[in-house]
């Protein structure tokens, strides 16, 4: 293991960065990078700044030595959040992906601000996401600050292998919505310790919800992708049958 | 949500294109490419009534680094030292 004042935090690192040091070194080539202005033009309209590659990074790199589509969210734009821009990228770097693609998602769900845009835009994702995890490996990453949440936690979920750190947090409703949805006696969420229990990296990978756990480092995450490209998909952790004994396992009794 | 423009003339042009940062709280987000003649800065901001401030900001920055450059900036309530020190790497990566 690295020594802690040598090691490359994943947390600490820009979406790009994180991109280049889990692609084979020098790899990634950006598709409608900043420059290219392709961002909502939505948010000016409700009075928000726009980020110019709307909070979503998408391009071609090698991994492993295979041609994938490397994908990362911005959690710092907006909660990370998927508005029709960022999610037609997402869709279409997957469609036109060639051996696999990975996606690193830090990502609060669908941009409120866009709502059925960002829908639409997930249910693209979700049928770009079928369709290659059946020729090619389809790897998420949530080992960021913000975690995986609403839509794209259901994106993660359909990928054929789930890398998790134990800073990542991983759920279909984040800990605000379920206070305000089920009460304050569901999940106080000011609660740390009792969210990441019930969705943090070490969790979600002793249930099965993820498959691998990580360290917060680039370099364990590199390793990490490799090994779930070199793996066969998870048939079971995407079974319904699986899915069916987890529900019968944690209902109250 | 306020726009501001800063210009000057003259200035030797950066070479490359940089792009830093993020449009996340207290951060912004910069996008500077290589111009003919002058410098141009364009702000986007969600915080308004700060124009005086931005102004002295970006006027000490050109007046510092005399450049010819389009800079692109998109803010979402930096403070004057941030939008300095992200200006500035910016400015290390085009030179």
């Amino acid at each position: 293991m690295t020594p802690a004042l040598l090691r490359r935090s994943y947390v600490e690192a820009t979406p790009r960065e994180r991109i280049e040091a889990l692609a084979d070194t020098g790899s990634f080539r950006e598709i409608l990078d900043p420059f290219e202005r392709c961002s909502s033009p939505y948010l000016a309209e409700q009075n928000i700044v726009a980020q110019r590659d709307d909070g979503v990074v998408i391009g071609r790199a090698r991994l492993a030595g295979r041609d994938v589509a490397a994908i990362a969210v911005d959690g710092r734009f907006l909660g990370g959040s998927i508005g029709e821009i960022g999610g037609a990228k997402i869709a279409r770097a997957l469609e036109r992906a060639g051996e696999g693609a990975f996606l690193l998602l830090d990502t609060g769900g669908i941009r409120l601000q866009e709502a059925n845009l960002g829908l639409l835009a997930i249910a693209e994702i979700c049928d770009a996401v079928f369709a290659l995890r059946e020729r090619a490996p389809v790897v998420a990453v949530i080992a960021g600050s913000v975690g995986c949440y609403g839509g794209m936690s259901i994106v993660a979920a359909l990928c054929s292998h789930i890398i998790m750190s134990r800073v990542g947090r991983f759920g279909l409703n984040g800990p605000e919505v379920i206070e305000q949805e089920a009460g304050i006696g569901e999940l106080d969420a000011r609660d740390r310790p009792a969210i990441w229990r019930a969705t943090g990296g070490i969790r979600r990978v002793e249930q099965g919800h993820a498959d691998t756990l990580a360290g917060d480092d680039l370099d364990e995450l590199a390793g990490a992708l490799r090994a779930a490209f070199a793996a066969e998909p998870n048939r079971e952790r995407l079974s319904l049958e699986r899915l069916r004994r987890c529900f019968a396992q944690e209902a109250p009794a | 949500m306020q726009r501001i423009v800063v210009e000057r003339a003259g200035g030797v042009p950066v070479s490359r294109r940089a792009h830093v940062g993020a449009v996340a709280s207290g951060n912004l987000e910069v996008l500077c490419e290589p111009a003919g003649a002058g410098a141009r800065i364009t702000v986007e901001t969600s915080v308004d009534g700060y124009e005086p401030v931005w102004r002295a900001t970006l006027e000490r920055f050109l007046e510092r680094n005399p450049i010819a450059a389009t800079i692109e900036i998109n803010d979402f309530g930096a403070t004057p030292a941030m939008v300095s020190l992200r200006l500035e790497q910016a400015l290390e990566l085009a030179r």
